[in-house]
C-alpha cells in the first residue's frame, strides 16, 4: 500500500517537473507583460513601436531606432555569418578528410563555449580600432565625423556573425548528415562530380533544415546582449550608414534598466522586453514550422 | 569552365571557409589569453578588487561565481533530470509531451536579458523576502530558469540511450517502475546526465546580461546567498565598460575563458568515455 502511494507520489512529482519550463515560459510572458502594458497605455501601441526619439527624462519613448538596429545588425550578422558558416559545414559533411575534422571540429565547439562578454572585449578592443582605421584613413573624406568612432553596425554585425557561426554549422552538418545516401549515389552514378551532387543535390535536399538554422541563428543574433553593448555605441538614433553607430532592443534594456526608477522609463523598458519576448518567439515558431515541413515532406 | 575546375574552385573555397573558422578561433582565444595572461598571477586571483576593480584582484568574483554556479545548479539540477526523466520514462509522445517540448524550445530561445527582466520583477522585487532583494540567490533563481533546457535535453537524452533490455529485466524482477528507474536505469545514464550538468555549468559561468538586472554587481566578497555579489563574467563587463580598466577585464577575460573551456572539455572527455564504454 505504502509502496503504491509512494509510485503515484514519485509520477505526480515528476510530471510536475516535465511541466517546469512551460510554467516558467507562461510566467515570463505574464510578468513582463504586466510591467511593459502601462507603456503600450501611455503612449500607445503604435507611437511606441514607430516613435523615432527615446527621451526617457523628457517621458518620450518610441523604439523605433532600435528595431531597425536590431534588424540592421542581424542582417550584417547573416549576410557575413551564413556563407562563412553553411560552407565549413558542407565542408564538415562532405569533404573534410579526417585530420581536418579533427581540428575544425573542436574549433566549432570552443567557439561556442566562449562567454559573449569575451566576444565583446575582442570586439572592443580589436575590430572597433580596426574598424575606426579604415573609417578615418579609407573613407575618411565620404563619411561623416560621427560616423568615425568604429563602434558601428559593421561591429556589432561582424562579432554577431562570428557567434552564431556555431549555430549555423552544427545544424546545417546534421541536416546535410541525414540526407538518404541513396540521392548521393544516384547523382554520382549519373556522372556528376561531387560538388555538382553537392551543389545540384545535397542542398536543395538540406534546403528546409538549411533554413531552420539560418532562422534559428537570426534569433541567437536578435537576442544576444553584452556583446552588442561593448562595441555598438549605443545611440538611440536611426542608424544610417554601416558605420553609424546603432542601439539595438536588447542593448536598450541592458544599458538603462540598471539606473531606471520605477514608473514610466522601467515601463517602458519591459515594454521593449515584450517586443523582443515577442520577436523571438516569432522567430521560434518560424523555425519549428520550416522544420516540422521538412518532416511531413520527409 | 569545366565540371572538374568548378569543382576544384568550389573545393578550395570550402577549404577556405573552414581554414577562416579556425583561424577565427585562434585570433580570438590567442588576442584574449596574449593579452590576459600577463596579468594573471597568485595576487590577482587571490586579492579583492579596490578602486571600484581599477586595482587589487578578483578574488571576490571568483567566490561570486562559486556561490553563484552552485546556487543554480541546485536549484535547476534536480528539475531538470526529474523532467528528463518523466519525458523518457513515464509518457509516450503526445499532445502533453509535444506541449513540454515547445515549452523547452521557447524557453531555450528567450533572450537573456528578457531572463533578466523576468528575474528583476518575480525574484529580485515581488520574492524579496525570500531573496533579499539584489543577491546570489536571486542571480541564481534566474540562471536555473535559463539552463533548464540544456539539462532537460540533455538527461532525456542520456535515459533514452540506456537499452531497453535494462527496464524489462529490472521490471521482469517484480522491480517496481520507481525502483527500476532510481536503481537501473539513472545509474547507467549518470554519465551522460553528468554531461548536461557540466555544460550547463559552462553555461552559467559565462551568463551576464539576465545578472546584470538580478545579480547587484557588488564588488565586496559575498558571505551568503543572500548578498549581492558579481561573477567573473559581470565583473569584466563592468570593469572594461564602466571604470575602463582594460588590463584587469583582459585578465579576467583570460581566467574566464580558461574556465569554461576547461568546463566545457571535462564535459566533451565524460561523452567521449562514457561512448566508448557504451559501444564496447
Amino acid at each position: 500500500m505504502r509502496r503504491a502511494v509512494f509510485e503515484r507520489g514519485s509520477e505526480v512529482a515528476l510530471f510536475l517537473a516535465a511541466l517546469i519550463a512551460v510554467v516558467i515560459i507562461v510566467l515570463i510572458g505574464t510578468f513582463i507583460l504586466i510591467e511593459g502594458l502601462p507603456a503600450f497605455e501611455r503612449t500607445g501601441l503604435l507611437n511606441f513601436l514607430l516613435g523615432h526619439e527615446w527621451r526617457p527624462l523628457q517621458g518620450v519613448f518610441g523604439i523605433f531606432p532600435m528595431i531597425v538596429g536590431s534588424i540592421a545588425v542581424t542582417a550584417v550578422a547573416l549576410a557575413v555569418g551564413v556563407p562563412l558558416g553553411l560552407a565549413t559545414a558542407i565542408f564538415l559533411a562532405e569533404i573534410a578528410p579526417p585530420r581536418a575534422e579533427r581540428l575544425v571540429r573542436p574549433a566549432v565547439e570552443l567557439l561556442a563555449g566562449i562567454p559573449s562578454v569575451v566576444y565583446g572585449l575582442f570586439g572592443m578592443t580589436m575590430l572597433v580600432p580596426i574598424i575606426r582605421a579604415l573609417a578615418q584613413t579609407w573613407l575618411g573624406a565620404s563619411l561623416d565625423p560621427q560616423f568615425r568612432a568604429g563602434y558601428s553596425v559593421l561591429a556589432a554585425g561582424l562579432v554577431l556573425a562570428i557567434m552564431i557561426l556555431p549555430t549555423i554549422i552544427n545544424i546545417a552538418e546534421d541536416v546535410l548528415r541525414a540526407q538518404p545516401l541513396e540521392y548521393k549515389e544516384g547523382s554520382l552514378a549519373l556522372g556528376a562530380t561531387h560538388w555538382q551532387t553537392i551543389a545540384c543535390v545535397l542542398l536543395p535536399a538540406a534546403r528546409p533544415g538549411i533554413v531552420a538554422a539560418i532562422v534559428l541563428a537570426m534569433g541567437r543574433a536578435i537576442g544576444e546582449t553584452m556583446a552588442v553593448i561593448m562595441v555598438a555605441g549605443n545611440t538611440p538614433v536611426l542608424p544610417q550608414s554601416l558605420f553609424s553607430p546603432v542601439r539595438t532592443l536588447t542593448s536598450n534594456i541592458a544599458l538603462e534598466m540598471p539606473y531606471a526608477g520605477p514608473g514610466a522609463h522601467s515601463q517602458a523598458l519591459y515594454a521593449t522586453g515584450v517586443v523582443l519576448f515577442g520577436l523571438t518567439m516569432v522567430v521560434n515558431l518560424a523555425a519549428l514550422l520550416v522544420s516540422r515541413r521538412r518532416v511531413k515532406r520527409g | 569552365m569545366s565540371q572538374q575546375q568548378a569543382q576544384k574552385l568550389a573545393f578550395t573555397l570550402l577549404w577556405g571557409a573552414a581554414s577562416l573558422t579556425v583561424l577565427i578561433l585562434t585570433v580570438i582565444l590567442g588576442y584574449i589569453l596574449v593579452q590576459g595572461l600577463p596579468q594573471v598571477s597568485w595576487e590577482f586571483l587571490t586579492k579583492e578588487p579596490t578602486e571600484m576593480g581599477r586595482s587589487g584582484g578578483i578574488f571576490s568574483s571568483i567566490v561570486g561565481t562559486l556561490y553563484f554556479v552552485a546556487a543554480s545548479l541546485i536549484l535547476a539540477a534536480p528539475l531538470g533530470i526529474g523532467a528528463g526523466i518523466y519525458l523518457a520514462e513515464y509518457t509516450h509522445d503526445g499532445w502533453f509531451t509535444s506541449l513540454v517540448r515547445f515549452g523547452i524550445d521557447a524557453l531555450a530561445a528567450v533572450p537573456s536579458i528578457v531572463f533578466g527582466l523576468f528575474g528583476y520583477a518575480l525574484f529580485v522585487v515581488a520574492l524579496k523576502p525570500v531573496t533579499h532583494g539584489w543577491s546570489i540567490l536571486s542571480g541564481a533563481f534566474t540562471a536555473a530558469c535559463m539552463v533548464l533546457p540544456t539539462l532537460i535535453r540533455t538527461s532525456e537524452e542520456a535515459l533514452r540511450a540506456v537499452p531497453q533490455e535494462y527496464r524489462e529485466g529490472s521490471l521482469a524482477l517484480g522491480a517496481t517502475r520507481w525502483q527500476t528507474v532510481v536503481r537501473v536505469v539513472l545509474p547507467a545514464a549518470a554519465p551522460g546526465i553528468l554531461t548536461g550538468v557540466i555544460l550547463s555549468i559552462g553555461r552559467v559561468v559565462g551568463e551576464t546580461a539576465a545578472l546584470l538586472l538580478t545579480l547587484g554587481g557588488s564588488l565586496r566578497l559575498p558571505r551568503s546567498i543572500f548578498e549581492p555579489a558579481r561573477t567573473m563574467a559581470l565583473h569584466l563587463y563592468l570593469v572594461a565598460m564602466e571604470v575602463g580598466a582594460m588590463d584587469k577585464a583582459f585578465g579576467t577575460a583570460a581566467v574566464l575563458v580558461i574556465t569554461v573551456l576547461g568546463v566545457n572539455l571535462l564535459a566533451t572527455w565524460l561523452t567521449r568515455r562514457h561512448l566508448m564504454r557504451l559501444l564496447r
